[in-house]
């Protein structure tokens, strides 16, 4: 019965979104207000019915319904009630549920929060968002149905794919759809402001919060997700540049860009039409990603044939939206007027660079991930693009980024003073030529790369922090009056300075994992001793261990530095029901750094094989995820960006110049 | 990255191999060891979904990695080894794809949407700005003067 009510719910829902389409947008052509007027009730009525179906599916998985073929493929009856209920979004059908529910959440906290919008931005954005939440429901409905029911129904489930039975499912996807469909609401922002032909300031202020929001988001979603495989996929990467991985990089890329033209956008009126594009960009590769991962074309072009209803059906959600934007875009775009000048050098000019180089990169990794897939359908060619080819593309784009990126907040808006600028900023490249310097030494000469990543890495958090005493005017007034410049500072001078100096510790962490980091790969046997680092290793044995609806073979390690036990690690190989075995790798963090001890097989002489790394600073890739997170936040935080807050506070005129 | 996971619990699923490198196929003399990681980071395992046979734990992988060490023990060189795979298993086996006629829009893109890019946004620039107006007058730069004293610090904003 839950099952039925919940698919009525979503069909009902896809008849409000419909609604939520037409109404809203054409009572702002007709300049109606009762029409215009429609649209909050209906996306909050409609995101209530999704909120229902996602419920009910849940309901139907934690009760281990197996009537209902997702609960029946996807679940256990022994399986943990988390992986119950994480199950739910580990399948395609479920996980394309959980995304409109998300934007069903995000129309209803425009609708809500967007009191302040003028009636017709209000009502072209919502009936946008309306019709993406529509041509959803019906891709679902007509080709994803998650409450499909069987019959006779099984008395057993099929389980969870062991692997995604771990916390990172419970996280990691949504926080990743959060960011993508947060998205959405800048496409519609910037296909309000086409249909309207306005464009202005007051509309960058309106978006930015939301642009802040999906950005902060998807951050989180990257750095949770690689995390993630890092310790669940046992061979200590972090990154693969795997095209799943690509379409999610794709609209961080996009999304950064369209941050910072965001901002001059709202400052100076310059960038508009840009800013237009970036969103509608950031929101096809959104839509990309999604699709990417969902309809099996990256496997190969013929498993999207597979299922030709389905993949027709994403092809057609593709063109219409990716399309039809860019198409409105070409009609309406030379209707919106260009403004605020600026010189070359200035802190447009470097935003510009951010833009330009973020969009290069995000091309290339578009490129690199969907050539193949072109070439093999055109020619039939089949040829590999992998990790070397971004590491040769993408990597020098970004580390030139990195070299720009301290500028940005250093110069003035319109006309910057470049000298100003070269000498604070060779005052960083002195600091981090330095200690870049000092720890090649240190560790006896290292790879020349990693000694330049590490100056990037360097320089772009002392760039950041020489730009934020320079605001406080730090040592050159008293210490207790740069404080008190430090209250009066917006949060988002703070944010700013926090999110670059993320993105460096993230490099930081990068660069000493590719360039110090110890391996050994051994056959061990109880009673072995292994030395890494300062660590002194020795392997006491296999043990089994019992778990809900697994079995461990586990092998423990005593871990010792400087002749004391500091712990014990114990990597395992874990069976799952149905004898499906994975790896959990044993990890110790020390300081920033970890040890890591993968388990493989038993050799024929009785011992057993292991990958023990250490990888200094590795746990600063995340960290410095999660400070870019936090500046984000600090930014969304900051009144003047707060949806619905009034105009800047008069305090903020005693401060310089930004 | 979901389905990097779930390609791999795939090939778990037939593998009795749970990570890539294995003590017993590493090669005596380190550097030479080293030499056949480094490569291996650039070979594809062609069963499995974007993954280099340094990390792959598939059969096939472990054959390839194999076949490298034999081929670096015998003295050539890692070029002669990637001909020797590429005649043997076309250039799928490649993750870093050659340059050559059908590779080379996905080479150029990179710098070519940089350069474009720039000429742009010089054009953008050029267009946007006009001529410099003329000068002021000494009574208009009086008067700038008196206004300027007069709004105090909202100049600053």
């Amino acid at each position: 019965m839950i099952a039925e009510l919940s698919h009525y719910a979503l069909v009902l829902a896809f008849v409000l979104a419909v609604l939520q389409t037409i109404l809203p947008l054409w009572g702002a052509r007709k300049n109606d207000l009762t029409l215009m007027g429609v649209a909050e009730p209906l996306a909050l009525a409609g995101f209530g019915f999704i909120a229902f179906a996602f419920a009910g599916l849940i309901a139907s998985f934690v009760r281990s319904d197996f009537s209902v073929l997702a609960v029946y493929t996807n679940s256990h009856s022994l399986q943990p009630l988390l992986y119950k209920i994480t199950g739910v979004w580990g399948n395609h059908e479920g996980s394309m549920i959980l995304w409109v529910f998300v934007l069903g959440f995000f129309s209803a906290l425009v609708a809500s929060l967007g009191g302040n919008l003028p009636a017709r931005l209000r009502a072209n954005v919502l009936g946008i968002e309306g019709s993406i939440a529509a041509v959803f429901l019906l891709f679902i409905l007509t080709t994803s149905n998650p409450f499909l029911r069987l019959s006779p129904a099984p008395a057993e489930g099929q389980q969870l794919n062991p692997i995604l039975q771990d916390i990172g499912l419970a996280i990691h996807p949504p926080l990743l759809y959060l960011g993508y469909v947060g998205f959405s609401i800048a496409f519609a922002f910037a296909a309000a402001a086409l249909i309207e032909g306005r464009l202005d300031a007051a509309w960058a202020r309106w978006v930015r919060p939301w642009i802040l929001t999906a950005w902060i988001f998807l951050t989180l979603g990257i750095a949770m997700g690689s995390y993630w495989a890092y310790y669940e996929l046992g061979w200590g990467g972090y990154w693969f540049w795997d095209p799943v991985e690509n379409a999610s990089l794709m609209p961080w890329l996009a999304g950064t860009a369209l941050l910072h033209s965001a901002i001059v956008m709202e400052k100076r009126e310059a960038l508009k039409v840009w800013t237009v594009l970036l969103a509608i960009l950031t929101f096809s590769f959104s839509l990309l990603g999604t699709f990417l991962v969902r309809s099996g074309v990256l496997t190969s072009v013929h498993s999207f044939a597979n299922d030709p209803a389905r993949g027709v059906f994403i092809l057609a959600i593709l063109i219409l939206f990716i399309g039809g934007s860019l198409a409105l875009f070409a009609l309406r775009a030379p209707v919106l007027k260009q403004g605020g000048l600026f010189a070359p050098v200035s802190r447009e000019g470097a935003l510009v660079i951010n833009n330009l180089l973020l969009t290069a990169t995000a091309a290339t990794v578009f490129t690199g991930t969907l050539y193949p897939l072109v070439l093999e359908a055109v020619t039939g060619e089949k040829i590999s693009v992998g990790a070397p080819f971004f590491d040769r593309t993408a990597g020098p784009l970004l580390l030139c980024l990195l070299l720009v990126m301290p500028a940005g907040p250093l110069l003035a808006w319109k006309r910057g003073d470049l000298r100003g600028v070269t000498e604070r900023l060779t005052f960083a490249a002195g600091i981090a030529a330095a200690v870049a310097g000092l720890v090649l030494w240190l560790t006896q000469g290292g790879p020349i790369l990693s000694a330049a990543g590490l100056f990037c890495a360097i320089y772009a958090i002392a760039g950041a922090l020489i730009e934020f005493s320079e605001r406080l005017q730090l040592f050159r007034i008293p210490l207790a009056a740069s404080f008190s410049r430090a209250r009066g500072l917006p949060r988002s001078a703070f944010g700013t300075v926090l999110a670059h100096i993320g993105v460096g510790i993230s490099l930081l962490g990068i660069v000493a994992e590719a360039g110090w980091s110890q391996e050994r790969v051994v056959a061990l046997k109880p009673g072995d001793r292994i030395a890494i680092a300062d660590f002194d290793l020795s392997f006491k044995g296999l043990y089994d261990r019992e778990g809900e609806n697994w079995h461990d073979r586990l092998g423990r390690f005593e871990i010792r530095r400087g002749g004391l036990q500091v712990t014990t690690l114990e990597p395992a190989k874990r069976i799952y029901l149905g004898n499906q075995p994975t790896t959990e790798a044993g990890i110790a963090t020390f300081g920033f750094g970890q040890l890591y001890i993968s388990l493989g097989e038993p050799m024929p002489n009785g011992a057993i094989s292991a990958h023990i790394y250490w990888k200094p600073l590795v746990t600063l890739i995340w960290i410095g995820g999660m400070v870019m997170a936090i500046g984000g936040a600090l930014s969304l935080s900051d009144r003047r960006l707060r949806v619905g807050a009034p105009k800047p506070a008069r305090r903020m005129s005693v401060l310089p110049a930004e | 990255m979901r389905a990097a996971i779930l390609a791999i619990s795939f090939f778990l699923s037939f593998s009795s191999a749970v990570f890539a490198v294995e003590p017993d196929e590493m090669l005596a003399d380190p550097a030479l060891e080293a030499r056949a990681r480094a490569l291996s980071q650039t070979l594809r395992c062609m069963v499995c979904q974007n993954q280099s046979i340094e990390d792959s734990a598939a059969p096939l992988a472990r054959d390839l990695r194999l076949i490298v060490r034999e081929h670096i023990k015998a003295g050539e060189s890692d070029q002669q080894i990637r001909d020797y795979l590429v005649a043997r298993y076309g250039e799928f086996v490649l993750l870093n794809p050659r340059l050559s006629a059908h590779t080379v829009v996905l080479w150029a893109i990179p710098g070519l949407i940089l350069v474009c890019g720039f000429i742009w946004i010089a054009v953008v620039l050029l267009r946007g700005n006009p001529p410099q107006p003329a000068k002021l007058s000494p009574e208009e730069e009086k008067k700038l003067a008196k206004l300027v004293r007069n709004s105090d610090d909202l100049t600053k904003l």
